[in-house]
Order: structure tokens, then sequence, then C-alpha cells
């Protein structure tokens, strides 16, 4: 097989552009990966703009000229297309407990925590609550395995990258409590279990950078620190 | 293997439709349950516990919850008929984007943006649609399925908006209505007009403007 042309539009601090990294690497496959700029209109690129014409956003996949969008879309094209280290499992009934817990992270999750960030005094200890809850669901999916996806990671543990990094950085700044490690052994574990993966820790923002992002995001949506 | 297939769904349920059109493209057998939604049955609560939502399917005994995840179920075990997706990762990512942009840009949210909103994606699915019978090309696919369990409820948006779907987007409605006339999806779709009285019925009670 000849050399395929494969690009990653992405953001250093997107989780969901990092998640279409990890699958790469996992698949090791190689690929030119292009930073965005996702904050300014202006400075979005013409092939961003081109590709994603509708969301405007990243990650797009790039494959020989062809746009494939949104990430979990990208991990499924990902998987269909270069068959060694799967990321999902062949059985179609675990395949559809794997998408559910996908989507179920995305837009259950993933939402409370911008609105416990962003909303108001009263929305913040509901969705502080919602995002617990939604930890304490995830514990229970975990079910004593080291993976979402049993021994190796698959398609919840990628999806899931925002839990066991982002949000962990979002409750440092934040001094919000979303993760309590007494409460949630397993997914406390699991995190620190993931983010070691080889195929992981490469495709994590930069500490530091993040924090002081998050910082700084934070203080530009009018957070205020309080006690 | 006998396979046991059972649906927990709600009539009017455009989730619930899908699924009905897809287990029918599928020539499958199963037993439809009709939940009330105001009292859940036991069995509702345990299959979807995260949720409590229908449609529910239930596959010897084994819970598969989300529509399209359902579908694209359906589609993985019952693989030698009437495929829903495509067999092309970059066709099958396409189908998947869209059925997804239906779901992200159709939920009901206030009035007059809505509408704006809601036209704007009409128009850009037409654009999608382009000049082929289906999404799905030559025959009904995902994409077909996951927008067309939505045109029952076309009529409602229009009464309640006043504004006609037709008018802007008539390569749409004649799309609609080429679905209309798969007996497969004739069967899995209640009634505009009857889903038009219960939202009528939904509004009255929830004191929705």
């Amino acid at each position: 097989m000849g050399e395929e042309e494969l690009k990653v539009l992405g953001a250093w601090g997107s989780p969901f552009s990092r998640r279409v990294e990890i699958a790469l690497e996992l698949k090791g496959v190689p690929f030119q990966y292009i930073e965005e700029n996702v904050f300014d209109e202006k400075l979005k690129s013409p092939l961003l703009l081109k590709c994603n014409p509708v969301h405007r956003k990243v990650p797009v996949l790039l494959h020989d000229g062809k746009p494939v969008v949104e990430s979990l879309i990208i991990l499924e094209y990902i998987d269909e297309t270069w068959k060694n280290n799967p990321i999902l499992p062949p059985d179609p009934h675990r395949r559809a407990q794997a998408r559910f817990w996908a989507h179920f992270i995305d837009h259950k999750c993933m939402p409370p925590v911008w609105t416990a960030l962003l909303g108001s005094v009263e929305e913040r200890e509901k969705a502080v609550e919602e995002v617990r809850e939604c930890l304490k669901t995830l514990e229970g999916v975990l079910d004593g395995n080291r993976f979402f996806g049993g021994e190796t990671i698959g398609l919840v543990d990628i999806a899931a990258n925002f839990i066991a990094y982002w949000l962990r950085a979002i409750q440092e700044v934040s001094g919000l409590d979303f993760m309590n490690e007494d409460q949630l052994p397993l997914l406390t574990k699991w995190c620190e279990e993931f983010v070691s993966c080889n195929v992981v820790k490469e495709h994590l923002p930069p500490r530091d950078k993040l924090i002081t992002f998050m910082k700084n995001w934070l203080s530009a949506n009018g957070w205020s620190w309080t006690d | 293997m006998a396979d046991e297939v059972v649906l927990l769904d709600f009539w009017a349920s455009m989730f619930g439709i899908r699924v009905r059109i897809a287990l029918a493209e599928k020539g499958i057998k199963y037993e439809y349950r009709e939940e009330d939604l105001r009292n859940k049955s036991s069995l509702l609560l345990q299959m979807n516990p995260v949720h409590k939502k229908i449609p529910v399917l239930i596959h010897n005994d084994k819970p598969i919850c989300e529509s399209n995840v359902q579908v694209q179920y359906i589609d993985e075990v019952w693989h030698d008929t009437a495929p829903l997706l495509p067999s092309d990762p970059y066709q099958k990512a396409n189908a998947r984007l869209w059925a997804d942009f239906v779901d992200k840009k159709t939920k009901g949210e206030e009035q007059a943006r809505a509408k704006k909103e809601f036209m704007e994606s009409l128009k850009l699915l037409e654009g999608e649609l382009g000049d082929k019978a289906y999404f799905g090309g030559e025959n009904l696919g995902y994409m077909d399925i996951a927008l067309v369990s939505y045109y029952c409820w076309f009529h409602v948006y229009e009464k309640f908006g006043d504004f006609s779907i037709e008018a802007e987007c008539p390569k749409l409605i004649a799309w609609a209505k080429r679905c209309m006339q798969k007996e497969n999806v004739a069967n899995s779709v209640p009634d505009q007009q009857k889903v038009y009285e219960f939202a009528l019925h939904l509004k009255k009670i929830f004191g929705i403007e």
C-alpha cells in the first residue's frame, strides 16, 4: 500500500482533537498534525473552513483529501479503515454498549461541567451534582476492569480522555470538587492507568500550559475564586 | 437460535419510529410494547436505568439503548439483508454525521430563534440530499431513517410556528413523501393529525407557548 496522505487539524488543548491523535497512535498510522486557532474566527485556516464549513470546528481528519469530522465519528472511521488494535470489540452488543457510553460521556457528563463553570451560582451546585452522578455511573461501568475496553483501551476510554485529564485540571483550577477519589476508587485508578498508556501520554496537552490557559479562561468568563 | 426481540416504545416518539423502520426494513419479527410515559414499566426502568427512556430494544434479554445506537446494532446483527449503513468507511462517516446533525438541530427550543435555525438546518439537509432519491442513494439508509422519524412532527412545527416547510424546502418534503410511500415507513410512523392532537394536548398540560 502506498503512502496515504493523512492530516489532522486540531487544537493543542482540545480533548476531542487529542482523541483522534490517540486513535491514530494506537493504530500506528503516521499523520501530519496542523494546529488550528479555534478561538479567533478570523484566524481559522482556509483548509479548516473548506473541510468543515458547517461547524468550523476541530478535529478534522483529512484522509487523502477527504474530510471526516466529529471526534467519535472519526474514531469509528479510523477503526474501520485500519483493522489492527481494534478500538471497538467485534460483538455487536458490546459495540452498542461502547457507543452508548461514549455518547453518555459527551452528552451527559461534559455539558454540566461547562454549566458549573459558566452558569449562575444556583446552576453550579446542581451541575456539579450532575457530574458526580455521571462519574458514579462510570465507576459502575468499569466493573473492576482495567479499562472500559477491558484489558486494552477502547472507544469509551478514548472518549473519556476528558475525565482522565482535563476534568482534573479543571478541578484544580476552579476548586470545584467533581471527582472524589475516596468515592470513586476504580475511576481514579483508571485515570492513572489511562494517562500512563504509551499511546496516550504523548497526546495530552502540557499540564502547566493547560492550567494557565484554564485560569485565564475562567477569569475571562467572570469566574471568581471565593475563599 | 430463535431471536427474541422486544421493543419498548411510545407511539409518537421519533426515536422509536427509527427503530421500527429499521426492524421492518430487515424483516425482523418483534414484540412491540407501548409504554405509558407517566407510569413507566419496571422492565423499562431495569433495561434503561441510566436514562429511563424509550425506545429500548431488547434482543434475547439484552438491552440496547439510544436510537442511533439501536439502528446500527440492528444493521450489524442482521447484516444479510437491506444494509442501512454504507460499507465504505467514508460514506458511513458521512451518514453518521448527518444523522447526528438531525438530532442536534431539531431539538425543540425557543420559538422564533428555533424557527430560523430549524429552516436553515432543513435547507442544509436538502443540499445534502441533492438529486438523490434518498440520502442513502437508491435505497433507504441510516440517514433517511434518522430524519424521516421527525416527519410526523413537521406538521406540528408548521402549525405551531405558522410556516410552511414545503414552501421553503420542497425537495425535502418530496423526499419525505417518497419515504412514506414505502410500506415499512408508513407502518412505523403515526398519523400526522394524531401527533398534532397529542402535541396540542401536551401544550395544554404543560402550558407551553
